[in-house]
């Protein structure tokens, strides 16, 4: 019962993470702030929902055995670190093309365009 | 106690077309790029979802290969956009 | 060859993790073994130039990776849950002033690079936008950029992340 409970919560913040995340992919003005929004909101929605899988797979590990179990564990793991790293990489790529791409971000300073030019 | 996984795969299913407005009307292609990878990201956990559901490690499988696919998909769309190639 | 042999051996590894449970030798059957065996040659023979391109093994040193996990369970956890929280009241409220600030690590190799990226696009309002290779230095957007950063041309450490000095963890892990 105990681990029901871990699960609902791992789930629910997971989920609500991934609303704001979507959330602030509708709301926020350019390219560069959306992307804040879905990558830091949507790799920690990923993240918790990985944590919930893991909690229901062990607690059906230590009430039934069986290796299936860990296996599912073990490579949602695998997926985890596997999003975790492409999201961070994938945003750090879209964002230097977007400034290729001739896209000014909004905003109060902006100290980038002094090495575009070489 | 209620099962839990199908309502959150109902939950993403609503987030993935919500997040698709962005991707039609997304004033530049940047922007586009942005929405397909946050598409990317809640389909690889609606797969992983769907795999504790049925109890199928296959499924497991498929969502770490999707990821990493994706990933190249969106550096290679970021390349183009960033007219590198 | 030794670049060869490490990059073959990383594979072989990630493949037994991703097949243990399909038999009976410790977790592993032998047909499993034998073709981890031949996989991991085979990527190993094809990417070590690209992997290990600086012919530099001080990451095979096991003290490392503790490190690196130490690192990712401690700091870098507790600001990726900062920075949720952070971002969820932007999202709401939408108070943004962003920027783009110049910030200089001091980090020379291509993987301590690498994670200081990773590290700094999942930590508190901050993505990194350009990375100057030839000078280390990074280009982060900003969610909220502060009065005093406006005003620096370089911003130091502290402006950036609040808790943690990352980049002193990261220099540890990877010079």
């Amino acid at each position: 019962m105990d681990t029901g409970i871990l699960i609902l919560i791992f789930l629910t913040i997971g989920l609500v993470a991934c609303t704001l995340g979507a959330v602030g992919i509708l709301r926020f003005p350019d390219v560069y702030t959306r992307l804040h929004a879905e990558t830091k909101l949507g790799t920690f929605g990923s993240i918790c929902i990985c944590l919930g899988v893991i909690a229901y797979v062990l607690s059906e590990y230590l009430t039934d055995g069986g290796t299936r179990y860990l296996v599912l564990g073990l490579h949602t793991l695998m997926a985890m670190i596997a999003l975790a790293f492409t999201n961070a990489l994938g945003a750090h790529a879209i964002s230097r093309a977007a400034y290729r791409a001739g896209i000014k971000p909004e905003g109060v300073v902006d100290r980038l365009p002094e090495v575009e030019q070489k | 106690m209620i099962d839990p996984w199908l309502p959150a795969l109902v939950v993403l299913l609503t987030l993935i077309l919500v997040v698709m407005f962005r991707l039609l009307w997304g004033p530049t292609v940047p922007d586009r790029v942005v929405a397909l990878d946050a598409i990317n990201t809640f389909t690889v956990c609606a797969i992983l979802i769907l795999g504790v559901a049925y109890h199928e490690t296959v499924l497991v499988d498929v969502a770490i290969v999707y990821a990493l696919l994706s990933f190249v998909g969106t550096l290679y769309l970021a390349k183009v956009v960033g007219r590198e190639i | 060859m030794k670049s060869v042999a490490a990059t073959a051996l990383l594979a072989f590894l990630v493949y037994l993790l991703l097949t243990a449970g399909s038999g009976h030798v410790l977790f592993w059957s032998w047909a499993e073994i034998v073709a981890g065996l031949v996989i991991g040659l085979v990527v190993g023979g094809l990417s070590a130039s690209w992997f290990c391109s600086s012919g530099n093994m001080r990451m095979a040193h096991p003290f490392r990776w503790l490190l690196l996990a130490i690192y990712s369970a401690g700091p870098l956890f507790v600001e990726i849950i900062r920075a949720n929280v952070y971002v969820s009241i932007s999202v709401i409220t939408g108070n943004i002033r962003p920027g783009i600030v110049k910030f200089n690590p001091g980090i020379n190799t291509d993987l301590g690079k690498l994670l200081l990226a990773t590290s700094i696009t999942l930590t508190p309002g901050t993505l990194t936008v350009e990375v100057d290779d030839a000078t280390g230095v990074f280009y982060v957007h900003m969610l909220n950029v502060d009065e005093k950063a406006v005003s620096k041309e370089m911003c130091d450490t502290s402006d950036i992340f609040a808790f943690f000095n990352l980049p002193a963890w990261i220099w540890r892990i990877a010079e």
